[in-house]
């Protein structure tokens, strides 16, 4: 029994059947860790593309530096520095969290590159344009550079949100009951592997399927010339 | 004469090792319209983008409108321009890009607002009625709800003046405004080029390879050549009788 289901082991279909409303359960967990982490990446990834491109070299190595190192260091090490070592300066998130922060992090390094390239193919005409026009600079990028740079930058951030999603069972180390961790847990007490971890990649090649095409259709009814301003 | 409207005084710019312009001296009057020709790398765009603040000078002062552009007095006399004095000067001139540098995701509407709004500060509606009456005036006027992409290379440029007037500069620049487009849609471009130098009194500096259409409206012609004005003078007596030979050869090369 788990999460008040009873598996069913009298055969094969029926211990399928009875074991996947215990592993939708840790699919909404790999679901909602997905989310939060893809958030985190993409808030904090545009926080450090625009700290990278400041004019003050002061702002921009740190953390051109701090995004190199995250991106060369593991996930898993920086997710047991944030479980192990964040609790001894007195900060205690539950394990979800943690690992959803992590995850984001991680990921942060790579969507600020994105941001970044996005942000940078908006063209030189464009911003003189803007100057001609006495654009104030805050305005050219608000309103010339982001809603051109966003399309753009649609299809990398939706590789990037489906490699999240493939990295959160790494949060089963930190007790986080995602998706994998309920089917191994299953496994270990009825000692039947084979059908809970088949039926996890059928479920996660239905979840990659499905988050692809929906990033295929935004990308496909994003305007390639930028979001549009009447 | 009265005091010019723009004033070179020995210019000097540099990209590099490469020194674009030498010593540039260059006066525009009130009102004038004036054509620039020369070859290729001859520093054409170069005055222009100057003068539009997007390219920095390397030595010599800039007038505009009897102000230096690119300084400003401060305590111990002339001093590089702030940000806050280059704003101001800018708000004199307009151009127009020669790849038209629309606006892709804005409406032709929007693009021709945009600026009259966040900078000029006139309220949506003005500055919708006058889009729409600039739009009418380069003959787009059923045009404003298209984007850039749906419209031909010459309407596209039609938008760019419009744009570029939205800002009611007294200085206007082309920088080769029929460059990009194909030939057949160069008409209806230097129709409304034309029109604009016969009816306003515009300052005009235009950059071009179209020496029939310079001829016809210009009050002056100046012939660029290695980062200096070779010659200059009226259409007539530049182009039916150049003093120097190398201005005649450069005619003779375009014109045939
Ligand atoms: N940003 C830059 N960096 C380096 N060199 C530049 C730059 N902009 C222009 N130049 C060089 O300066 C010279 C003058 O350029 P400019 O664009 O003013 O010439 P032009 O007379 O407008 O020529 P064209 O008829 O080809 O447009 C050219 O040799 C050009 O290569
Ligand atoms: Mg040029």
């Amino acid at each position: 029994m788990l999460f008040g289901f009873e598996w069913d082991l009298s055969n094969p279909l029926a211990f399928a059947i009875s074991i996947l409303p215990i592993l939708l359960i840790g699919m909404w967990v790999t679901i909602q860790a997905t989310v939060v982490g893809f958030f985190v990446a993409l808030v904090l990834g545009l926080i450090f593309a625009i700290l990278k491109s400041a004019p003050s070299r002061f702002i921009a190595w740190p953390a051109r530096l701090v995004t190199e190192f995250i991106r060369d260091t593991p996930l898993l090490v920086q997710l047991f520095f944030l479980y192990y070592v964040l609790p001894e300066y007195g900060i205690v998130l539950p394990a979800f969290m943690t690992g959803a922060l992590a995850l984001g992090l991680q990921y942060s390094a790579y969507t600020s590159e994105v941001y970044r390239a996005g942000i940078e193919a908006v063209g030189r005409d464009q911003h003189e344009a803007a100057r001609a026009l006495n654009l104030p600079s805050a305005r050219t990028f608000t309103h010339i550079v982001v809603p051109q740079a966003i399309p753009r930058i649609v299809p990398a951030m939706g590789n990037y949100l489906v490699s999240i999603m493939k990295d959160v069972p790494v949060l089963s180390v930190v007790t986080v009951l995602e998706m994998l961790n309920v089917a191994k847990i299953i496994g270990d007490r009825t000692f039947n592997y084979l059908i809970p971890l088949s039926m996890v990649g059928g479920l996660y090649l239905i979840m990659t399927l499905v988050a692809s095409a929906g990033v295929r259709l935004l990308d496909r009814y994003l305007p390639k010339q930028g979001l549009p301003l009447k | 004469m009265t005091d010019p409207i723009i004033k070179f005084d020995k210019v000097v710019k540099r990209f590099g090792d490469l020194t674009v312009l030498d010593e540039l001296d260059f006066e525009v009057q009130k009102g004038e319209k004036v054509s620039i020709i020369g070859p290729s790398g001859s520093g054409k765009s170069t005055v222009l983008r100057i003068l539009m603040t997007l390219e920095q000078i390397d030595g010599g002062i800039v007038t505009v409108g009897g102000e230096p552009l690119w300084h400003e007095s401060g305590p111990n006399g002339l001093q590089p321009a702030s940000e806050a004095h280059l704003r101001k000067m800018r708000a004199q001139l307009g151009m127009v890009f020669q790849q038209f540098n629309l606006f892709p995701h804005m409406s032709v509407l929007r693009n021709i607002t945009e600026a009259p709004v966040r900078v000029l500060g006139l309220s949506k509606v003005e500055a919708r009625e006058r889009g729409e009456e600039l739009l009418e005036l380069v003959g787009l006027a059923d045009q404003a709800d298209k984007y850039p992409h749906q419209l031909s290379g010459g309407q596209q440029q039609r938008v760019g003046i419009a744009r570029a007037l939205a800002m009611r500069p007294s200085i206007l620049l082309f920088d080769e405004p029929t460059s990009a487009l194909d030939p057949e849609l160069v008409g209806e471009v230097l129709t409304v080029i034309g029109r604009l130098a016969e009816e306003h009194d515009l300052t005009m500096l235009l950059v071009t390879h179209e020496m029939r259409f310079a001829r016809e409206i210009s009050d002056r012609v100046c012939f660029f050549d290695k980062g200096q004005i070779r010659e200059e003078g009226t259409p007539e007596a530049l182009f039916t009788d150049p003093n120097e030979e190398r201005t005649r050869e450069f005619l003779k090369a375009v014109l045939d």
